[in-house]
């Protein structure tokens, strides 16, 4: 339960962690908050040749909070934005999300980013980026920096489009229409653990209170987040749409239709209290 | 291998490690400071939680070398200057909030944290906040007794 021997590389800016990540490609790893990636190592999972640890990359500490999201640098630690207000107010799904994330101690140290590219399929952060249609921005030597949309980004378990000398330097979680509620639900066997399932859901309102959109991403399903369009489904027709939209694996944790069972009946209470909160909002702005 | 800095429990401490040690290793192994526990190295138990900078952290999900110039608080350094036992340390004796006491070193690291930043928490917000920490003793209802009855020593003492 030692990680394996390996080159590190302790870069001071982001032009000289770009420099070395170009120089090892895909023998390098980032190490960020490594909540993920020193179990793997731990465990001897992960066997990479170089670690490039860029905790002091001061530049990627940034949390910004704008009337149309919220953009979290590299090293926002999930706890730092779990605890902003700001970002609370802008995008309340992030929020709701991050208390998901295993325990606090961790939070203290996991990122935001590092989870998405990490790309778990059963957790909270790659599936709050994919309801919400955010994005994350790569970066590579050179200055070529491109935003990949989150539907592009998770392509497998634990699989990314990050490429072999890329960075992700940040993420974007878009704000959501005014009159719009969301609401994350997941079961885990233990309290912390990586959830068997778990739906987020968002609903948006127009004026007259009809549902212009309701969506819905499930975790542990598939092996990326499932992001469902159940616009105009009648509230008992939710959990048969999900079921119908996965098709979940079986593990020693819980059986394919257990999980698919859950999700359904997850489904069902988040896109429930989504609305339940964006009728609120409608009745605070008035109509 | 590389030559780090550390200030543990207030003192500046040195050390020489390979880049993988990890940071429970290196305090139990190159500083003698063995309080902290390492129970199962992936995450998951809580023994080995210490303060980064004030925080608490998994310390073997921690490498040594990314904690270099940072400050470290492990169990020895929360009693006071002569050696008087913190309020939390206080609450754990008096609740009987250990009973091997393998898990009770990151179990006060945390709460030391946790009622720092909240003096009066709601027995919700002490379970939440101790939910990472396992006791394989299940003595759970005593160190909740434990962290309420420190929270009530450090308001009383405020």
């Amino acid at each position: 339960m030692k990680p394996p021997p390996f080159d590190y590389h302790a870069p001071r800016d982001l032009a000289e962690a770009l420099a070395v990540l170009a120089g090892v490609g895909e023998r390098g790893k980032v190490l960020a908050g490594g909540q993920s990636l020193i179990p793997l190592l731990n465990m001897r999972l992960a066997v990479p040749e170089h670690l490039v640890d860029i905790n002091r990359l001061a530049e990627l500490d940034t949390l910004s909070v704008a009337s149309d999201g919220v953009t979290v640098g590299a090293l926002a630690r999930h706890s730092r934005v779990e605890r902003s207000t700001q970002a609370a107010a802008v995008q309340p799904l992030l929020r709701k999300a991050l208390r998901l994330v295993a325990h606090p101690v961790i939070r203290n140290r996991g990122t935001i980013v590092g989870s998405l590219v990490h790309a778990d399929p059963a957790a909270e952060m790659p599936a709050a980026l994919t309801l919400l249609g955010g994005s994350v921005r790569l970066a590579r030597d050179g200055g070529e920096v491109r935003d990949v949309p989150a539907a592009d980004f998770f392509t497998g378990p634990l699989e990314s489009a990050l490429r072999p000398g890329e960075l992700a330097v940040s993420a974007f979680f878009p704000a959501l229409p005014p009159r719009s509620g969301t609401a994350f639900h997941e079961l885990a066997r233990r309290h912390g653990d990586f959830a068997l399932a778990g739906v987020a859901a968002a609903v948006t309102l127009d004026e007259s209170g009809a549902t212009t959109s309701a969506k819905v991403a499930c975790i542990g399903v598939g092996s990326t987040p499932v992001v469902l369009d159940v616009t105009g489904a009648e509230p008992d027709e939710v959990a048969h749409a999900v079921r119908g939209a996965i098709e979940p694996d079986a593990d020693i944790h819980a059986s394919a239709r257990y999980r698919s069972h859950l999700a359904g009946v997850l489904a069902t209470r988040a896109i429930d209290e989504a609305n339940g909160e964006a009728r609120r909002a409608l009745d605070h702005t008035g109509r | 291998m590389h030559s780090i800095t550390l200030v543990v429990n207030g003192v500046v401490r040195e050390a020489t490690v390979p880049a993988r040690t990890l940071l429970s290793d290196c305090l139990r192994h190159h500083l003698g400071l063995t309080g902290t526990h390492v129970g199962c190295e992936h995450g998951v138990c809580g023994c080995c939680t210490v303060l980064l900078d004030g925080e608490p952290v998994r310390s073997c999900l921690t490498l040594a070398v990314t904690a270099d110039g940072h400050e470290i608080t492990t169990v020895e350094g929360l009693a006071g200057p002569d050696g008087e036992m913190s309020p939390v340390q206080r609450g754990f004796n008096e609740c009987h909030g250990l009973q091997c006491g393998f898990c009770t070193p990151g179990f006060l690291c945390t709460a030391t944290a946790l009622l720092r930043d909240n003096p009066d928490p709601t027995d919700e917000e002490i379970v939440e906040g101790v939910a990472g920490n396992l006791c394989r003793c299940t003595g759970y209802q005593n160190i909740l007794k434990a962290v309420r009855r420190a929270g009530e020593l450090i308001r009383e003492e405020a």
